[in-house]
């Protein structure tokens, strides 16, 4: 009984993960070196929610997919997401980058979900993910929930199941590898997804057709966010240790990889 | 409708729709036809007016194979007349990784390690080069007018066709869609009808599996075929109608790059440009040009009448920039990217039927490019600007993409054009190559020089035909039954056979430093972060694999740019692994079989596919 829903999901885009990163400190603070020339993809964390969001809306409601960045990089990775699944684009032309404040960019997620029209705040169910590529908080959801006054919240989710009255219940991962179930009376709910359990839509061009009529107009009418207001400072920024130095390589047997990975725990 | 590809009793329905032009692949021909074609429908306002959504401007579509747009492409030196035409007040300072051509050399490299393959005529007139030089080359003391690019640009072609793409989908008018590979033309009524995009959802084969979804029928009025040299559209076409008489497309090479980032104290300046020949093999060129921010982009080229079967680009690529004249300013570096790509280098004698009912031809593909002054990028966005301003005209007009009417718009625009002046100097240009390193350099001279009067003339054969066997191109300099023994380890291996033979013909080891000389897999993974999305069928298919199984040579093995083709454990077909191929082509033209039914082809049958290379610095 997911008739009702009206699902925001937010999500913006991060530098390909396949590409090398490699962190600067430039004039407007740290970034990534060549952060423009790196292609760009949905943060992978807000795929699986807006995954989730298409799938639970399918048979009634409606997604709106709230990404904020910069415009024009906005546009390139749409034209990717909108074959997977329909929504309605809202842009916000500001900052997408591991290196904002959350507080503001949760802030400006808000604000733009109070301005969605039609939205029905009593029915809301806002997605997004658990964590994000280009940063390792996955505390914005939060804020953008506790912002907009919504108390049920859930963290790690894998997996939503709507109940006949309406109510649904969220399998959140927990320490251990184990779930927390929780039976939620209904929205709205904010929810943090993890992977989920739905693989990734195959692209399909009538859909990205049809989405297309919605996201070029919200391209075009997207207004700048107010510029990020001072306060924040880093004290220093590097990429993640590595814990073991990682090779590349390709069609290794089964066995030599156990093998590998018993030397390396033995040492 | 003859609907040729993928089709076969389907239980999910396949879906239809309707556009009024639609186009397949964004390189820089369609680049430049979008570019043109939104700014005259901005200008049109609502004189233009779609045909299957009446009310709405034209429905104008483009489908891209790449994950994005700018994949799979490299860095290119131009002259960019057609481009700085198209962008009279172009700002370099927009586009990454773009800078004016600041210098230029052409560099005769000598072999510094003795294991290069030189004639009797090319040592000759080596030893007229001054010895005791410590880089081993020999810069040119001045470089024909016909192959200099100054005044130019460096570009990473990747990163312009981004800037490009972007501008022209913010105007609203043209939509392109990246990881969309299209499977091939659909005919009707004689006439070009639109395209067929690949089923997803299938196996390896293209039987239909968990989430299958045929790909759908897009109709067009016109359908814009910029799909690149090895494309499945412009080649189904030629399939269909053959080639005019006369032409063919024997011609190839292989361009395989990389984006380093320079050592700091690495002294060439941003729009320096280097061309190499002479070394690793003298039939192998190579390039290096420098782009901003101590970057560049380098490579080399390895042609289809270079007769070694065991032609590896990547091995050849570590010697070429080992060579002591570029190791100097290349040491230290690091590399970025990598990537790989086919060249139609037959010029004007590879161009198709550019037009037809419902369908033109642009790019390389259309033969566009000039194989004299070997340049390819300005004179395929020029041929898009060309049938942009056709497709306008027409729109004007109100009358129909019929073969007539774009021949008497497009073709016309381009016979009278810059660029097929220049492909009829170039036309004959390279045909001395057929003979030999010497006499193709020769020829180009005569042919540069000449205007295209004078040329060296050479026989032009099939790729399948000049590809000797190995014992063929290793005979006096390793005896048989040391070939055999290398053959037999590397097949108990189940590995390719071009290491161990460049090793015996004393090529020295690479010494991999983990930054800029990495394994071929490494610069797989590291620099082309190749992969391929699941649900596709494989792209690369041996068509019969008898005819595999017979041959000794497999120069498919040994060429592929990816290592995505290996050896077959048990004799038979080799083995394809879609996750390692970067979509180049060159299996296409690199392997030494005739396909039974058509002379001209080969026994791989290279088809649409998703993936490849997933980096837009090249």
């Amino acid at each position: 009984m997911s008739a009702g829903f009206h699902i925001v999901v937010c999500g913006s885009l991060v530098p390909d993960p396949l590409q090398t990163l490699e962190p600067i400190r430039g004039p407007q603070g740290p970034g990534l070196k060549n952060e423009m020339m790196l292609p760009a993809i949905l943060d992978p964390w807000a795929g699986h929610a807006l995954f989730e969001a298409a799938n639970l809306a399918a048979s009634g409601g409606k997604v709106w997919l709230l990404s904020m960045g910069p415009k024009a990089k906005l546009q390139q990775v749409m034209m990717s997401v909108a074959q997977k699944a329909p929504f309605e684009l809202v842009v916000l032309d500001g900052p997408a980058g591991g290196f904002t404040d959350a507080h503001f960019t949760a802030r400006a997620l808000a604000e733009a979900i109070e301005g969605i029209a039609g939205l029905d705040r009593s029915r809301l169910l806002l997605f997004g993910g658990w964590q994000s590529a280009s940063r390792g908080a996955g505390s914005t959801l939060q804020m953008v929930g506790e912002r907009l006054g919504v108390l049920d919240q859930f963290q790690g989710v894998d997996e939503i199941r709507v109940q006949d009255d309406g109510a649904f219940v969220v399998k959140e991962r927990v320490e251990g590898g184990g779930y927390l179930v929780s039976r939620c009376a209904g929205p709205p709910a904010v929810l943090g997804w993890a992977t989920g359990n739905l693989p990734e839509p195959p692209n399909n061009p009538q859909l990205g057709m049809a989405n297309m009529r919605l996201i070029m107009p919200a391209l075009q009418r997207a207004e700048p966010v107010p510029a990020e207001p001072g306060g924040l400072s880093f004290a220093s920024v590097e990429l993640p240790k590595a814990r073991r130095e990682t090779r590349l390589v390709k069609d290794l047997p089964p066995a030599e990889v156990a093998a590998d990975i018993l030397a390396w725990i033995k040492s | 409708m003859s609907a040729s590809p993928g089709s076969r009793d389907q239980e999910m329905e396949r879906q239809s729709m309707d556009a009024d032009i639609v186009c397949v692949g964004f390189g820089p021909a369609t680049a430049g036809f979008l570019t043109t074609l939104c700014r005259g429908l901005a200008e049109a306002g609502a004189a233009a007016e779609s045909a299957v959504m009446p009310g709405m401007p034209p429905q104008v579509l483009c489908y891209e194979r790449a994950e994005d747009i700018g994949f799979g492409v490299s860095g290119v030196v131009t002259r960019a007349r057609g481009i700085r035409a198209s962008f009279p007040d172009l700002d370099l300072s927009r586009i990454p990784m773009a800078a004016e051509v600041g210098s230029e050399k052409v560099v005769y490299l000598l072999d510094p390690v003795g294991a290069s393959r030189r004639s009797p005529a090319l040592r000759l007139i080596e030893r007229l080069i001054p010895r005791g030089r410590k880089d081993h080359a020999f810069e040119l003391p001045w470089i024909p007018s016909f192959l200099r690019k100054e005044p130019g640009l460096v570009l990473s072609l990747g990163q312009f066709c981004q800037w490009v793409g972007g501008q022209v989908m913010a105007s609203g008018l043209a939509q392109i869609w990246p990881g969309v590979p299209v499977a091939g033309p659909l005919f009707a009524d004689g006439r070009v009808s639109g395209v067929r995009l690949a089923d997803q959802g299938v196996d390896r084969q293209g039987r239909p599996e968990a989430g299958h979804m045929p790909g759908m029928d897009l109709r067009a009025a016109l359908t814009v075929v910029g799909d690149g040299p090895v494309g499945p559209v412009g080649r189904a076409i030629d399939e269909r109608l053959g080639l005019p008489a006369g032409h063919h497309r024997r011609e190839w090479a292989v361009g395989m790059k990389m984006v380093v980032d320079l050592p700091e104290d690495c002294p060439l300046e941003p729009g320096a440009v280097l061309h190499t020949l002479g070394y690793p093999e003298p039939e192998i060129f190579g390039f290096l040009y420098v782009y901003p921010e101590n970057t560049a982009s380098l490579g080399i080229f390895v042609p289809s009448w270079f007769d070694n079967p065991a032609r590896t680009a990547y091995r050849y690529l570590q010697h070429w920039m080992l060579h002591p004249y570029l190791w100097r300013y290349l040491k230290g570096g690091r590399l970025r990217s990598w990537g790989a790509k086919s060249l139609q280098e037959s010029g004007r004698a590879g161009e198709p039927f550019l037009v037809g009912d419902g369908y033109a031809r642009i790019g390389e593909g259309s033969g566009s490019t000039n194989v004299l002054t070997g340049s390819g990028v300005d004179e395929a966005w020029t041929t898009g600007v060309q049938l942009a301003e056709a497709v306008l005209e027409l729109m004007a007009e109100k009358r129909p993409f019929s073969a007539e009417n774009l021949e008497r718009t497009y073709v016309a625009r381009r016979r009278a054009s810059w660029v097929e002046a220049g492909a009829r100097r170039a036309a004959k240009a390279r045909d001395g190559f057929q003979r030999g390193v010497l006499s193709g350099l020769v020829g180009m001279a005569l042919a540069g020089l000449s205007g295209g009067a004078l040329n060296w003339p050479g026989r032009s054969r099939r790729p399948h035909e000049r590809i000797p066997s190995l014992e063929d191109y290793c005979r006096g300099l390793i005896p048989a039954e040391d070939l055999a023994a290398l053959r037999r380890e590397c097949a108990a291996k189940g590995a390719a056979l071009h290491d161990a033979v460049m090793d015996r013909l004393g090529w020295p080891e690479i010494p991999f430093d983990g930054r800029l000389l990495v394994s071929h897999q490494d610069a797989l993974l590291l620099g082309g972060k190749v992969q391929a999305p699941a649900g596709y069928a494989d792209h690369v298919v041996f068509k019969d694999p008898s005819v595999c199984a017979a041959c000794g040579t497999r120069t498919c093995v040994e060429a592929c740019s990816g290592q995505a083709i290996t050896p077959g454990p048990e004799g038979g077909a080799p083995l394809f692994d879609r996750e390692k191929c970067v979509h180049c082509g060159a299996c296409l033209w690199n392997c030494s079989q005739a396909d039974p039914d058509d002379p001209e082809a080969s026994n791989i049958e290279f088809r649409a596919g998703a993936g490849g290379l997933h980096s837009a610095e090249n």
